[in-house]
């Protein structure tokens, strides 16, 4: 018992004595801190995701204070944060409009077949190394293996019936799936935008129907329809420009193969 | 005299602590890009182990044998290590605010570093006194700044060179460090 106390004696004094010193020279050594860059790290969301380019919100909080970074730098903290961080800094911003993410693949497990059985690494990122671009009919498609998933710090994807799902409430835009996805499949879009193309299959009409069966075959109905001029076709593919589109839902009734999804 | 000679030279040299024993392997790839900052990193580590063995051979020569408390060694000289890194960090900000920035994250990982705890071990496991614990210390962490200097200078001289593409970045580097351990054994012969 007495061996006990005694350990506990001697490894609490050491620390004590650990604490007192480094807290004396913590004071003596001081160094002062910009005000405005503590105003701000308390204005900014606090998580630490890195999306904004700075190693953590500390990091960006010194950058805004020192002026090296713009006071909307911070997607996820988004209009709110940029006026608070404005208001600190004194200075004017502008409106930012909210955007989310969008996995632009409408082919899970129902609507695509099998080519072969993988079982390899269950990673998005090694798809690129194997046959055909993964095991799925479809070469451009979501393969649900979920690399997104695990780069989310906001449990806004999530991966059902064999693709991913973006919640657009839980998304902040930070923009780390955008970057994780190796078919580059995921695209921010305005919070507003209503319409998008669910595909993003280069490979003709006749060869897309083989892999999926609502890929988008390029039959130029959308843009025929589209009132605002705002659907390009290319590589047979067919996309929204979302600026351009006014939400008139012209292309979303026409599409044959129901590509153009409500998002 | 020359026992200490002896130690230190082997130390240094012999069993060098990153291209010999593997140990601190973190700072060695990750601060080694320019040559200032790997100076600076060396000169951290060298006071942090020449301290660190100091105090740590004193609490276990003056604390712990006497009260039969060797097998507490693991958990204080980790506190005593951390404490130390603490304090490079606190004077570092106030003096050298350049160097701290430039240290980033790799300063606080000190603490982490295996082969500041490898040295205060080893100067148990070898049953050293005080002064050969404390020359133990400041040779490792010499031939540490050594082999960080010269992987610095060797990477300052590689970012004009034309590398191929799968080996640029982290792979040369560590081919590089192989080389180099390699050439470090030539010193084996020394003593």
């Amino acid at each position: 018992m007495s061996i006990i106390l005694l350990s506990i004696a001697v490894l609490g004094g050491i620390g004590l004595l650990i604490g007192v010193f480094l807290g004396f020279f913590a004071m003596k050594f001081e160094v002062p801190v910009d005000e405005k860059e503590l105003q701000v790290l308390d204005a900014l969301p606090g998580n630490n995701c890195g999306a904004c380019g700075y190693p953590g919100c500390s990091g960006l909080a010194t950058a805004i204070a020192k002026g090296n970074a713009p006071c909307d730098a911070c997607p996820v903290g988004g209009a709110t944060v940029a006026k608070a961080v404005a208001t600190i800094m004194g200075e004017q911003v502008n409106d930012v409009i909210k955007k989310v993410a969008y996995v632009r693949c409408a082919g899970d497990c129902d609507k695509t077949k099998t080519d072969y059985t993988y079982t390899g690494i269950k990673t998005c990122v090694a798809m690129s190394f194997v046959p055909n671009g993964g095991p799925k009919s479809c070469n451009y498609g979501c393969l649900g293996y979920g690399d997104c998933v695990n780069v989310c710090d906001f449990d806004a994807i999530h991966i059902v019936n064999g693709i991913a799902i973006i919640d657009k409430d839980k998304c902040t835009s930070c923009g780390k799936c955008v970057k994780a996805c190796p078919k580059q499949l995921i695209e921010l879009i305005p919070y507003e935008a209503e319409y998008v193309v669910a595909c993003r299959s280069k490979d003709k009409g006749v060869d897309t129907t083989k892999g999926c069966e609502v890929g988008c075959i390029s039959c130029t109905l959308c843009k025929k329809a589209c009132e605002s001029d705002a659907i390009t076709i290319e590589n047979f593919l067919a996309y929204i420009d979302q600026d351009k589109c006014i939400q008139c839902g012209k292309c979303y009734d026409v599409c044959p193969k129901n590509t153009i999804q409500k998002s | 005299m020359n026992k200490l000679l002896f130690i230190g030279v082997s130390a240094a040299l012999v069993n060098n602590v990153v291209l010999s024993q593997f140990l601190g392997l973190c700072p060695f790839l990750g601060v080694s890009k320019k040559k200032n900052t790997a100076l600076g990193m060396g000169g951290a580590v060298l006071f942090v182990i020449t301290l660190a063995s100091f105090v740590t051979s004193l609490i276990y020569q003056f604390l712990l044998k006497p009260f039969q408390l060797e097998y507490l060694k693991t958990m204080v000289f980790i506190l005593v290590i951390a404490a130390l890194v603490q304090f490079v960090e606190i004077i570092l900000k106030r003096f050298a605010k350049p160097l701290y920035e430039a240290l980033g994250v790799y300063l606080p990982l000190i603490t982490t570093n295996c082969a500041v705890l490898g040295v205060a071990l080893v100067n148990v496991q070898k049953s050293y006194g005080i002064l050969e614990g404390v020359i133990n210390g400041f040779s490792t962490a010499l031939g540490f700044m050594i082999a960080i200097v010269i992987m610095a200078g060797l990477r300052e001289k590689m970012e004009y060179n034309d590398i191929v593409k799968p080996l640029r970045g982290m792979p040369i580097v560590l081919i590089t460090a192989g080389l180099m351990a390699i050439a470090f054994i030539g010193f084996s012969g020394l003593l």
